[in-house]
């Protein structure tokens, strides 16, 4: 669909931002869509029954799953957040409840929250460091798709464990700029 | 100055030559230096003056437990007062100045407090200063803190920053002395992941301070070879310069890892400390002891120091503390001082040996010791010429981090001193010197075991290798009994064993009183070397024993901490984050005014160009509004998705009023009690699908509400099918309210929005500007015709622009909270000021909202007595009965003619704006009976603001009462 306004992103831009600071890079995404799906009491098999076709998986608590064309982290019980291409999903929360009917509650959330990809580029160099000094997440000892409710610079977020030099942030969108900053200003003092 | 007092031997880099300033005279030392060694190798003893009797001090430690020489280092902004020079690290370019003196450190005119020290024994100031009351605090207070007291802030803005973080691991080791060592090397081999912190900059402890042999090597090379092999396990992190300053609940522990204290200045944008949160699985105290003085008169002069750290000036800092040394001792440990000096050629002039029967009871020297008087055991007294004193008392083990959660130390008769006991946290142990084992092979041994037992280790362990295994020997010796005159317990408070007999012959004989009494044991050391002291001398006067005299509290930190390290992050600018609503940078660029709501930056009003006042923005923005159409983002409002086939009977138990027979496409205002009956937010709900609500809140309890819904969801109803998510961020959402609103949003909204089509309180999804998705509801909070759009939060500012460029022609106008709270206070809409947390729906006039056909949070005692009374507070409007009389909020309803006494008190405003349609203040305001008391005269009454106005009750709808404009 052609843009029927231009869109802004959560730092005020219309682009993407790509911070460097030593090996991190910090890099925007703005183009993913994101939905929340709960369950509807009761209604687990069906949801399960239904989730596979759609191509969504749903992990168990404290981790993601990649899928087609949804990726999948728990948030809750019963709850998950299904991430998908923003080009192909804006839409997201009707495609999912097509694809799932009423046995699941689905809510867009694509525009509640800005995220991060932390990247850290050298052997044995890690996010360790960088996010010892921002969350309480003992990251070197969480597996690969670990994905956890957590503070930063005082917000909550969701981190999702893509390696050790590799992680996915989703803060609230409002206060992207603060929790930006953050990260920039710890991996100043790390870097 | 020449380095006149070093020796040989010693863990100081010599290759390298450091200079430093004291009091602006420049010194010189090398790295590996504490500014304490470097001053002492330069001759000085003198450091400092003492807090209450302004005597001169040197230093009595070579540690953090340090109670005298204390100085600000730095100067500027960096300036640090009470800084231990005993622990502070030695740079290139050091400045120190010593403190609480005037005019200098040798003449200090404040010194003759210590001439008047009869005057100012322990509870002086209370028994002295008792009349006039009114001068304690103007008066004798200033005064007193003025004479007494330690170093002075810089009172600039701290130029450094400080981090925060997180770490975890199954074995936190604390302190890298023998123990600890034993403790990580145990640890790290069977692969655990482990932290060892210590607080000096060397790792090793005592180990770096003594000359004993651990299997064939020094005792220091043991312990660096130890810390390389750790050095070299990636599961091992070594924390030196790192105190651990507290064990909290759950094995969490604060540490505060210094970076940049060693050096001039931290590096740029690097953290000068850091405060960490530690999680350990396990942990081990191996945090030493403490050596204690022997109180005998005149025992703190500059040049008398405890054994042990005479000893470590000489063995690690190639430092002798005086050209003429004696020691003075009731243990063998002091012994080891003696040998130590004289295998490095110092002069060791005598051994006063308690246990022998001789005692010292009495010093000379001014300004640094000259000579003791010994008396031996047929009581022969001799004078002895010496510069310098060892003395040791014995050891106490540092119990600090063990007694945290309130567990008790124990008392061991054979070292005399407390030991842990069984009580301590869950998940520490307690090894080496910390846990009252002395010897060497003791600390190897205890360490290696305490890390096995706390991660229940059953490999291979590291071999013990061969260490001093001495036993002991001690014969309690606190204070010298003979001499008049003063001896020191608690230098660093200045309390002699004649307050600690004053407070017992006072009564004053618990411990905790015998600490708020004389002081022993407070301020920047904590008591570290005298309090063990204090309690054993309180102990002898009243016959007890120590046991049952017991310890004071210990409570974290263990060693003073920086405010700028408890602060982190957050301060200044970036105290909290900042939360910036869609249209944020649209106003930006218009120089609007933004006000802090919660984190939240609102638009509070949008200057045009001319307009010099606040109030000229906000009257053209409410005018412009009510006469043709206004913007403005209310994005802060929460919205709550409520989904599920009992989501209408959720709501119908959250509200007070019903939404379970709500439409699909309408919407309803929502009134929100407690569980007390009183109002706890209100806003509107729409209903969306059959299952689909989305409740709006207040910006305030947003969160607050999302919290209650969650409880409620889940502990009080988990049988509903419910599902909540928040997603206020999630939409931009604006309204647009004036006679013109409908015509501005229909060059926007794709389908048809007449009022036919979309009546009053309708709700929908909609799309805009051809297709993109968006939200509608026909809901008004300025009594206007008006509706709110929402679109995805990314096309807000977009939409914000066409709106007005689409709807140029009614000459649209952006309003910010101030207008915003203008229009609500003339149509009587309840706000922040009305939901105060103490009041009812019918103290608001909407008594009737809450159903009695369905049981809801808070219906119950709602009807409660003492809420229902009719003569209770009503909501009120008020207006000044001369129009250009001002009103203030708060200020409280006083019948005319009646007393401003709080007897007559009938009511408070609560909220007050400028009306630009009435041409005057006007009010909203709780008043008793208030809805009989329509059309009568009051006085609107504020003594704080000098204000006594005549005012009239009317009703709270100023402005189009009948609503028949939102209607439109």
């Amino acid at each position: 669909m052609a843009e029927i306004l231009q869109a802004m992103t959560a730092l005020g831009a219309h682009g993407p931002a790509r911070v460097a600071v030593g090996p991190l890079s910090i890099t925007e995404r703005v183009d993913l869509a994101l939905a929340s799906v709960a369950e509807r009491r009761g209604r687990g098999a069906d949801l399960v029954g239904a989730a596979s076709p759609a191509g969504l998986p749903l992990p168990g608590p404290a981790r993601y799953q990649a899928g087609t064309p949804f990726g999948t982290f728990w948030v809750a019980p019963g709850m998950w957040f299904a991430e998908a291409p923003f080009a192909s999903h804006e839409w997201i929360a009707d495609q999912l409840r097509a694809a799932l009917g009423d046995a699941a509650s689905i809510t867009e959330q694509t525009d509640a929250w800005v995220i991060f990809d932390l990247v850290v580029v050298g052997e044995g160099v890690g996010l360790a460091s960088l996010l010892e000094r921002l969350c309480n997440v003992d990251f070197p000892a969480a597996p690969d798709g670990f994905a956890t409710r957590t503070v930063m610079d005082h917000l909550g977020i969701y981190l999702i464990r893509q390696g050790a030099g590799a992680a996915r942030i989703y803060g609230p969108r409002s206060s992207a700029q603060s929790l930006l900053h953050a990260l920039e200003a710890a991996a100043r003092a790390v870097w | 100055m020449t380095q006149s007092n070093r020796i040989s031997g010693g863990q100081i880099d010599r290759g390298q030559t450091l200079r430093f300033t004291f009091d602006g005279q420049g010194f010189t030392g090398h790295p590996g230096d504490t500014l304490a060694s470097a001053l002492l190798a330069n001759g000085v003893r003198l450091m400092g003056r003492s807090f209450k009797y302004h005597r001169p001090r040197g230093p009595l430690t070579a540690g953090s437990e340090e109670p005298n020489a204390l100085v600000e280092l730095r100067s500027g902004a960096r300036r640090e007062p009470n800084t231990r020079a005993t622990v502070a690290e030695l740079f290139d370019g050091l400045e120190a100045t010593s403190q609480n003196r005037w005019p200098s450190l040798r003449f200090d005119a404040m010194a003759v407090n210590d001439r008047l020290s009869s005057f100012f024994a322990a509870g002086f100031y209370y028994k002295t200063f008792m009349w006039p009351r009114s001068f304690w605090e103007k008066l004798y207070e200033p005064i007193i803190r003025r004479a007494a007291g330690l170093g002075s802030v810089s009172r600039e803005e701290d130029p450094d920053l400080y981090d925060k973080g997180f770490l975890h691991c199954d074995l936190l080791v604390i302190g890298a002395g023998p123990a600890g060592l034993m403790a990580a090397l145990t640890a790290g081999r069977a692969g655990a992941r482990v932290i060892l912190a210590d607080e000096d900059f060397r790792m090793g402890g005592r180990l770096n301070a003594e000359t004993f042999t651990i299997g064939q090597v020094a005792g220091a090379d043991w312990a660096a070879g130890v810390v390389t092999e750790l050095a070299t396990m990636p599961n091992v992190r070594l924390m030196p310069r790192t105190t651990v300053i507290g064990a909290f609940d759950h094995g969490i522990h604060g540490a505060v890892e210094r970076l940049g204290d060693h050096l001039a200045e931290p590096a740029a944008g690097k953290p000068r400390q850091i405060l960490w949160r530690i999680y350990a699985r396990r942990s081990v105290l191996a945090g030493g002891a403490t050596e204690r003085p022997i109180a005998f008169e005149n025992n703190d002069r500059p040049g008398i120091m405890l054994a042990g750290a005479m000893r470590a000036y000489a063995n690690r800092w190639a430092v002798t503390a005086g050209q003429r040394v004696a020691v003075f001792t009731n243990n063998d440990d002091g012994l080891r001082t003696a040998a130590d000096l004289r295998a490095k050629g110092v002069d060791l002039v005598e051994v006063i040996d308690s246990r022998k029967g001789d005692m010292i009871v009495d010093s000379r020297g001014r300004l640094g010791l000259k000579s003791v008087t010994v008396q031996d055991s047929k009581g022969q007294r001799r004078d002895i010429t010496v510069d310098a004193l060892a003395v040791s008392g014995g050891w106490n083990p540092n119990v600090n981090l063990y007694s945290h959660h309130r567990a008790r130390p124990v008392w061991d008769d054979t070292i005399v001193a407390f030991v842990p006991g069984a009580d301590g946290p869950p998940g520490l142990t307690v090894a080496g010197a910390a846990a009252g084992v002395l010897s060497t092979h003791g600390a190897l041994r205890t360490g290696r075991d305490a890390a096995i037992a706390a991660l229940g280790l059953t490999g291979a362990a590291p071999d013990l290798p061969e260490a001093e295994d001495a036993t002991p020997r001690i014969t309690p010796l606190w204070h010298v009994p003979q001499g008049k005159g003063r001896a020191w317990i608690d230098q660093q408070n200045d309390v002699t064993v004649k307050d600690v007999k004053l407070a017992a012959q006072e009564n004053f004989i618990s411990v905790e009183h015998l600490k708020r009494y004389t002081t022993l044991g407070m301020a920047t050391d904590q008591g570290k070397t005298g309090n063990v002291l204090g309690l054993a001398v309180m102990a002898e006067l009243t016959g007890r024993s120590i046991p049952q005299t017991g310890t004071t509290i210990y409570r974290p930190p263990y060693t003073p901490v920086a405010m700028g390290t408890l602060a982190g992050r957050s301060r200044g600018a970036e105290f909290k984050p900042v939360r910036m609503t869609p249209s944020h940078h649209w106003a930006r660029e218009q120089c609007a005014v933004f006000v802090e709501v919660g984190n939240w930056l609102r638009t509070q009003w949008v200057p045009k160009d001319g307009e010099t006042e606040w109030r000229q923005s906000v009257d053209r923005e409410v005018l412009a509004t009510r006469r043709s159409v206004g913007i403005c983002d209310v994005t802060t409002l929460g919205k709550i998705d409520i989904q599920g086939t009992d989501a209408g009977a959720f709501l119908d138990r959250v509200y007070a009023n019903t939404f379970s027979t709500l439409k699909v496409g309408k919407c309803r205002y929502g009134l929100m009690l407690r569980e007390d009956g009183l109002v706890y937010d209100d806003g509107t709900t729409a209903r969306l699908a059959e299952h689909e609500y989305v409740m709006t809140t207040t910006t305030a309890n947003a969160v607050g509400v999302f919290r209650h819904l969650e409880f409620c969801r889940q502990c009080l109803w988990p049988d509903m099918d419910v599902q909540l998510i928040s997603t206020t961020e999630a939409w931009a959402q604006f309204s647009v309210a004036g006679p013109n609103a409908r015509n501005l949003l229909e060059k926007i909204v794709d389908q048809d929005i007449s009022d036919a089509a979309f009546p009053y309180m309708g709700a929908g999804n909609v799309t805009v500007c051809g297709g993109l998705r968006a939200r509608l509801f026909r809901i008004s909070f300025s009594g206007e015709l008006a509706f709110e759009i929402a679109v995805p939060t990314r096309y807000g500012d977009a939409l914000l622009r066409e709106m007005l460029a689409r709807g140029a022609e009614y000459d649209p106008v952006v309003y910010g909270t101030e207008a915003l709270g203008v229009m609500r206070v003339e149509k009587g809409h309840v706000a922040g000021g009305e939901l105060n947390g103490q009041s009812t729906a019918l103290n608001m006039g909407l008594g009737k909202m809450v159903s009695q056909k369905k049981d809801s949070i808070g219906r119950v005692l709602s009807t409660r007595e003492g809420l229902t009374d009719p003569e209770g507070y009503r909501l009120v409007g008020v207006r000044p009965v001369d129009p250009a009389a001002r009103l203030t909020a708060g200020s409280h309803f006083l019948d005319i003619g009646a007393a401003a006494v709080a007897a007559n008190d009938a009511g408070w405003l609560t909220s007050k704006v400028y009306s630009p349609h009435i041409g005057s203040d006007i009010a909203l305001g709780y008043l008793k009976a208030g809805a009989g008391r329509i059309g009568q005269r009051m006085r609107a009454v504020n003594l704080l603001a000098g204000q006594d106005t005549e005012v009239e009750i009317v009703s709270p709808h100023f402005f189009d009462p009948e609503g028949e404009r939102l209607r439109g």
